[in-house]
């Protein structure tokens, strides 16, 4: 069977696949339906849903357009969740390489720092890095990649470890490949469905965490996002539940969208295990 | 003599990795932008150039950076996190005046979220390829999707709200002045709503990792033996799946229960309950940056103390683990 054909056959993950490109195309189409600011205050404050054209959703405590905050806010929940999953990457994949592939003292030491670094609570971490260095995109982006990466550093130190001595690696190494060769040609691409499965969960992570930043108000000021909104009608929750409402369901439909890809990617990746699970 | 040893072990490994957070912390207010007095006192204090002076004294910032290091370290070693200019109090006394409320609340969801998530998991196990079991599974990813904070607030807006079942701020009923047993009842009262959205996503991740661990455990020999020797369904998942499917639950529940730490600063917030994530908050809004660190210190140092606890639950319920760490 075909990777796709595998990947389609988890109904879970095609509703996933689907969600998600709804999610991209409200990102991506954004600007062209709302050109104006999200932050523009464009009708009366508490406006509600379907009451007025032009305003499916209503608008916000300062009347602004909560329909715009939405699809502005999912370019931000997705490009920060990508990026920063990135990020989590390039820390933790040389990391994880270096200590399975080299062993004795180094991966000691590197398994010691990624210990430490999975003992610090994340949330409180990421908190802590962003109110320091003060809220902007880079600075949540990094923030949530330093709490990230640990367990992929550990991932691919297991894959490592378990493929080092693999015949073909022996075989590389008595042709003369030198260690970077090895770890980059050899053995790096056989690790790598494990990490896309791994890196598809934590983008919802990561989005999560994002959303849960700026809903404490560690929010880029600048852009529009979805824990903002959530956030910035959490007073008023009594008299506007719908304005926490959709930004919250919005929040939901996507972390549950990239969840569902990532178990599809599990199987479609892993035939094998994909058939003891089941 | 074997758990002294380790007791005595875990606790050097705790002592090193606070240092190292202790350090961390001091790394990060030497890199953030602005003056380092600032910071440390807050915005507050930018505007009295004679408090900044003394903090730049207190903390020897205009010396090497090597003293400086050692009055930040020897400060905290003697439990001296610094004065909170914006609450007028010093960092520790605020601690631990909210420590109760969060250890309360923390534990609540802990004990819900392993115990249903324990008992939805095997069920789950249990009905691997019926609806009820697949019904169980969607709901767990359903939870482990959902903003913790966006859960919160919509059970404020329909127990509180719409139904008025429950009370949706604080810990206890201001003014009422209750004592003993009805204290306590009203305490409850107020536990339910944060614990309960608290535990969801916990929950999720417990019920996940038990179906796993017992669909692995149903896999082995000993299983196959008492299926052979004609004991029930039931007993079988009892006595003998769920048994040995729990020990590898404790280890990851200790690890998961970090991180409910972080999202106790989530729950507070949302239903004011008066604990250390509350106070987080409040630190944040204010941007009283020395409590915060000092609350960041506090919230390391207790999935510390749970991860040792954790640690010796495992190793008393498994009789085979006898060697040192």
């Amino acid at each position: 069977m075909s990777f796709f054909a595998r990947f389609a056959q988890n109904r879970g993950a095609l509703i996933g696949v689907i969600i998600l490109a709804v999610i991209i195309a409200m990102a991506a189409l954004a600007p062209f339906l709302y050109p104006e600011s999200p932050w523009r205050m464009v009708q009366r404050p508490f406006l509600p849903p379907l009451e007025m054209d032009g305003f499916p959703l209503g608008t916000d405590t300062m009347g602004r357009n909560v329909a715009a905050g939405l699809m502005h806010g999912a370019w931000v929940s997705l490009l920060i969740g990508f990026v920063s999953t990135s990020v989590a990457l390039l820390i933790g994949v040389p990391l994880g390489a270096v200590a399975g592939y080299y062993g004795g003292l180094i991966d000691d030491g590197l398994m010691r720092f990624t210990e430490f670094f999975q003992t610090i609570p994340n949330f409180a971490l990421a908190i802590v890095l962003v109110a320091i260095m003060q809220p902007s995109v880079t600075s949540i982006v990094l923030a949530i990649a330093l709490v990230s990466w640990p367990p992929v550093a550990r991932l691919v130190r297991a894959e490592f470890l378990s493929l080092r001595h693999r015949e073909y690696v022996e075989a590389a190494r008595l042709v003369g490949q030198g260690n970077a060769t090895i770890i980059l040609r050899q053995i790096l691409p056989n690790t790598l469905s494990p990490i896309i499965v791994l890196a598809s969960l934590m983008v919802a992570t990561a989005i999560l965490l994002e959303s849960a930043l700026s809903f404490l108000g560690l929010g880029d000021p600048n852009v529009m996002s979805w824990g903002y909104m959530i956030g910035a009608a959490r007073t008023v929750i009594r008299q506007a539940w719908w304005l926490s409402f959709f930004p919250g369901v919005a929040i939901l439909l996507t972390v549950l969208a990239l969840n569902l890809v990532g178990e599809g990617l599990d199987d479609a990746l892993n035939p094998k295990l994909a058939r003891e699970r089941s | 003599m074997l758990y002294a040893r380790l007791i005595a072990s875990r606790l050097v490994k705790a002592v090193i990795v606070l240092f190292l957070i202790i350090i961390f912390n001091f790394v990060l207010i030497q890199l953030a932008p602005g003056d380092p007095a600032a910071i440390l006192a807050g915005e507050a204090g930018a505007t009295d150039e004679e408090f900044l002076n003394q903090l730049r004294e207190r903390f020897g910032l205009d010396q090497p950076m090597y003293v400086q290091l050692w009055h930040y370290v020897s400060g905290i070693a003697t439990l001296d996190f610094g004065f909170s200019y914006r609450q007028q109090m010093p960092v520790l006394d605020l601690i631990l005046a909210r420590l109760p409320a969060t250890l309360l609340l923390t534990g609540t969801a802990f004990v819900l979220s392993l115990g249903l998530g324990i008992l939805a998991g095997s069920l789950a196990a249990a009905r691997v390829k019926k609806p009820s079991g697949s019904l169980i599974m969607a709901l767990a990813l359903l939870f482990y999707a959902t903003p913790l904070f966006w859960v919160a607030l919509m059970a404020v807006v329909l127990f509180s709200v719409y139904l008025e079942w429950l009370p949706a701020y604080g810990m206890l009923t201001v003014g009422a002045g209750h004592t003993g047993l009805a204290l306590a009842l009203d305490v409850g009262k107020h536990l339910i709503l944060p614990a309960t959205t608290l535990a969801l996503f916990f929950m999720a991740i417990y019920t996940r990792m038990t179906r796993a661990s017992m669909i692995e455990a149903s896999q082995q020999d000993y299983v196959k033996t008492a299926r052979a020797k004609g004991l029930s369904n039931g007993v079988i998942q009892r006595r003998h799946i769920l048994r040995n499917a729990l020990l590898p639950i404790i280890t990851l529940a200790g690890l998961q229960a970090g991180q409910m730490v972080g999202g106790a600063i989530l729950t507070e917030t949302v239903f004011a309950w008066p604990g250390i994530g509350r106070l987080m908050f409040e630190a944040l809004q204010q941007r009283d940056y020395n409590l915060l660190l000092g609350i960041f210190f506090f919230s390391a140092a207790l999935v510390i103390l749970f991860n040792i606890v954790t640690d010796l639950v495992y190793r008393l319920a498994d009789p085979r683990i006898k060697e040192a760490p």
